[in-house]
């Protein structure tokens, strides 16, 4: 697997005049220039744990960017662990702060900031879910590697011998981590070069992001996710022909 | 906790919810005979990942989505199938709701109910689940900020966990009963990852105290406690459908308010009864045996405001 690329080169490469991108405590905040205007910037470093103090943060200057009105682009750089696992955490209720940040990307995308995520080293289940997976185009670097659960654990869970999980993962994608296995699911919409100006590359992918949620078509054009998007077309197939009976008093 | 003894009452109203299968909370729920589903068991529409896993399927896929009448009002209806899998997202699973979810954007139903009844993502299909989670999520802001309430409804025997958590997080308004969990990380989770000093899964009224219903309703986290029946949660989401927040700045920067506001005043606190007696609950231990009309009383009482902000 090649190495992960440092969140401080990715930043010089988007931004090589400059920029106002700061990193505390595992959280990246700031903006920097881009095609004559700004692009905000929010993001995790260094594998950390996603918290109730950390999504609430986030979520805050998400909503600072929409306050602010405009069309300024969002992008959120992912190096996360999973949710943080604790007693506190839970206690204080973190499935809302972490649906919370979804929403916030979810709600400025809408509004008219495009949302990108870029995928630079690990991520996994909740953390993933509220930040990458909650912006509108989801690319990666190589080097990145997303997982739900690592292989270890799923033989845990599965009671499935570790050496036959790992010859299954060869095979099929959809339970396997990994990047590749993101890309074919189609969460992953695009790889980026990291040896050319990551600027014009995100610049590109805001300007040709689609305006509808593609990644289960993509899933079944790669072959990660063979029959989600036919299952999700006919339910609204049978739901609007349910529709269009009654109202011809069928 | 305060069980329901099991009814000798024929009426589907009686019958309790977290025992119920989920056709039966559907049927229950739904006026009579009005639920019509949609890529029904008939079409035998499996998972075509578990057979590698040499694990059995269900027709379903233990997913029931379609369409429905509430007090003469139409919805569309999501079910989770806590007995299939603990309820588990899977490819097909989570497609059903992405779908139903995208459906509700043509037919403009009066609401969505979802109910929740889930362990989260099934690991045997994780990154179709997660991927699937993320849509539902896309999809529900879409609805929402279209005008149509989305509700969920926890109180299954599986809880509503991991992605399951968020996705309840995404709706307007939650109806929780005593039996509904609400968390991402569940107890077994944390305990293998931190140790049983971090968190004993074993010790039942912790887990309730901490992820129960009760305690999310006095955070803030749902806007309904219920008793655990069907008829119960008929009426609690009935009242929700007209409360449903819009999906908008203000409602994000209230709610963005209502939790630093928690972190503030409640981030230093190592248990639930410390929360609730900051709460003003003068007797916290006393919460957990609470009937849910000695419960609302208590909810009345407080001097807090609402917590509606979703």
């Amino acid at each position: 697997m090649p190495d992960k690329m440092p969140h401080d080169a990715i930043l010089a490469s988007l931004f090589p005049e400059g920029h106002a991108v700061t990193l505390a405590d595992g959280l990246i905040t700031g903006d920097g220039p881009l095609n004559g205007g700004r692009l905000a910037v929010i993001g995790i470093d260094g594998d950390t744990a996603l918290g109730i103090e950390g999504a609430c943060h986030l979520a805050g200057r998400v909503l600072d960017v929409v306050r602010a009105g405009g069309a300024t682009p969002i992008l959120v750089l992912i190096d996360s662990d999973s949710q943080r696992m604790s007693r506190r955490d839970e206690l204080l209720g973190l499935n809302e702060y972490l649906a919370h940040l979804a929403k916030a990307l979810l709600l400025a995308d809408a509004q008219g900031h495009p949302t990108i995520g870029l995928l630079y080293g690990h991520s996994a289940a909740g953390a993933f879910i509220a930040t990458a997976l909650a912006t509108r185009v989801l690319a990666a670097l190589p080097g990145a590697h997303p997982s739900v659960m690592d292989l270890p654990s799923v033989a845990r869970v599965t009671k499935l011998p570790l050496e036959t999980l790992q010859a299954m993962a060869r095979s099929t994608p959809v339970f396997a981590p990994g990047l590749d296995n993101m890309v074919q699911t189609g969460a992953v919409q695009v790889v980026l070069d990291p040896d050319k100006p990551l600027g014009p590359q995100v610049g590109a992918l805001i300007a040709e992001s689609p305006a509808d949620d593609t990644r289960d078509a993509l899933g079944l054009a790669r072959g990660g996710r063979p029959v989600a998007r036919d299952i999700a077309a006919r339910v609204v197939r049978e739901a609007q022909g349910m529709v269009v009976g009654e109202a011809r008093g069928a | 906790m305060d069980w329901k003894p099991v009814t000798l009452s024929p009426s589907p109203l009686d019958q309790s919810w977290y025992e119920a299968s989920a056709r039966a909370r559907l049927a229950g729920l739904l006026d009579a005979d009005s639920f019509q589903e949609f890529i029904g068991p008939e079409q035998r529409m499996m998972s075509p990942h578990l057979p590698l896993f040499d694990l059995p399927r269900a027709f379903d896929d233990g997913m029931i989505v379609g369409h429905g009448l509430l007090e003469a009002q139409p919805v569309l209806v999501a079910a989770q199938e806590g007995r299939f899998m603990g309820g588990a997202f899977g490819e097909i699973h989570g497609a059903k709701l992405v779908g139903l979810l995208r459906a509700a954007l043509a037919v403009k139903p009066s609401a969505v109910l979802i109910l929740f009844d889930t362990g989260g993502v099934r690991l045997q299909e994780a990154n179709a689940g997660e991927t699937a989670i993320a849509e539902i999520m896309r999809a529900i802001a879409i609805a929402r900020a279209a005008g149509i309430p989305v509700i969920g409804l926890i109180g299954g025997r599986a809880g509503c966990y991991g992605g399951g958590g968020l996705v309840a997080g995404t709706c307007s308004r939650l109806v929780i009963s005593e039996g509904g969990r609400l968390s991402v990380s569940g107890p077994e989770v944390i305990e293998t990852n931190r140790g049983a000093e971090e968190f004993d899964s074993r010790d039942r009224a912790l887990v309730w105290r901490t992820m129960g219903g009760k305690h999310r309703r006095l955070l803030g986290a749902a806007d309904a406690f219920v008793d655990d029946t069907i008829g119960a949660f008929r009426a609690a989401a009935l009242a929700a459908i007209p409360a449903a927040p819009a999906f908008d700045l203000a409602t994000l920067q209230a709610e963005q308010a209502r939790l630093e506001a928690r972190l503030d005043r409640f981030g230093d606190c190592a248990d639930a009864t410390e929360i609730w007696g900051r709460l003003g609950v003068d007797d916290p231990t006393a919460v957990p045996g609470l009937t849910t009309e000695a419960f609302d009383a208590l909810l009345d009482r407080l001097p807090e405001g609402p917590h509606h902000a979703r």
